[in-house]
C-alpha cells in the first residue's frame, strides 16, 4: 500500500490581516498587552531596588500624560482579552451536562464574566479600603 | 504469520515540551482575567494620581516587597503575565509564518524567562 499524501493547501502568509481574520489577530495580540503590563510592573520594581530617588522617578513617569494613555491602552486590551476569553472558554470545554440539560455557551460565558468582573470589584475594593484607612 | 493483518506500529511519538510553557500561560491568563484590570487601574491610575501619597510612597511599596505575600503576589503577577503573554506571542507569531519556530522559542520565552529570573532577583535584593 503505498503512503498516504495528503494534499495540504497552501494558506496565504498575509492571512491574518484578511478581513475574516482580523478579530482573530486583534484578540491575539490582546495578549500582548498583558505582558507589556507586567513590564511595567518590572520596571517599577527595579526603581524600588535603585532606592528612593528612582523610585520617585517611576512614580512621576505614572503621573505622565504618556503613562496616562499607556495604561488606558493597556486597560482597553486587557478588558477585550477577558471578555473574548470569557466568550472563549466554553467553546473551550467538554459539553457540560447538568441534571439532563446541557448548560448553553452563553450561559458559562456570563458565568465567567461575573466571575472576572468579582475578581477586579474585589481586589478594587481592597485597594480602595487600603488607601481611605 | 498473516501479513495482511499484520498493524504496522507506529514509530515512537516524539513528546512535546509544549505543555510545560502552557501551565504558566494559563495560569497567567487566569490571573491576568481576575485581576488584571483592576490591577491596572490601582498601579496606572488611582496609586499615582488620586489615593493619598502614602499610599504608593517608597515606604509603602517597600515594606510590600519585603513581606514574603507581597514578595509572592509580585512575583506571580509579573512572571505569569509574562508567560502568558509569551505563548499568546509566540502562538500567534508562529501562524504568521514570520520567524522558524526555535528563533520565536528563544526570543518570547527566553524574554518571559530572563524577567521572571530578574524579578526572583531583585526580590530578594530588595530584602525582608
Amino acid at each position: 500500500m503505498s503512503d498516504r499524501r495528503p494534499y495540504v493547501r497552501p494558506m496565504d502568509p498575509g492571512w491574518w490581516a484578511n478581513p475574516t481574520y482580523r478579530h482573530y489577530t486583534i484578540r491575539e495580540l490582546t495578549g500582548l498587552a498583558v505582558a507589556l503590563y507586567g513590564l511595567v510592573l518590572f520596571a517599577g520594581l527595579g526603581a524600588l531596588v535603585r532606592g528612593p530617588e528612582a523610585y520617585a522617578g517611576f512614580l512621576d513617569f505614572l503621573r505622565s500624560p504618556f503613562s496616562f494613555l499607556l495604561h488606558l491602552a493597556l486597560l482597553g486590551a486587557v478588558v477585550w482579552h477577558v471578555i473574548t476569553w470569557c466568550r472563549i472558554l466554553p467553546k473551550t470545554m467538554p459539553k457540560l451536562i447538568i441534571q439532563g440539560k446541557t448548560v448553553p455557551q452563553e450561559t458559562m460565558t456570563k458565568i465567567a464574566s461575573i466571575v472576572m468582573a468579582a475578581g477586579s470589584g474585589v481586589l478594587l475594593l481592597i485597594a480602595i479600603g487600603a488607601a481611605a484607612r | 504469520m498473516s501479513e495482511t493483518m499484520e498493524t504496522r506500529r507506529a514509530a515512537p511519538e516524539k513528546r512535546s515540551i509544549a505543555p510545560a510553557f502552557w501551565l504558566p500561560f494559563g495560569a497567567g491568563g487566569m490571573v491576568a482575567a481576575l485581576f488584571g484590570p483592576a490591577l491596572i487601574l490601582i498601579t496606572g491610575f488611582l496609586a499615582p494620581s488620586v489615593f493619598p501619597a502614602r499610599f504608593a510612597s517608597y515606604e509603602s511599596a517597600l515594606a510590600f516587597a519585603r513581606h514574603p505575600l507581597g514578595k509572592l503576589i509580585i512575583l506571580a503577577v509579573i512572571a505569569l503575565f509574562l508567560w502568558h503573554g509569551a505563548e499568546r506571542v509566540f502562538l500567534t507569531l508562529k501562524d504568521m509564518k514570520t520567524a522558524p519556530v526555535p528563533n520565536l522559542k528563544v526570543v518570547t520565552y527566553g524574554l518571559a524567562a530572563a524577567v521572571s529570573l530578574l524579578t526572583a532577583i531583585m526580590l530578594l535584593l530588595v530584602g525582608f
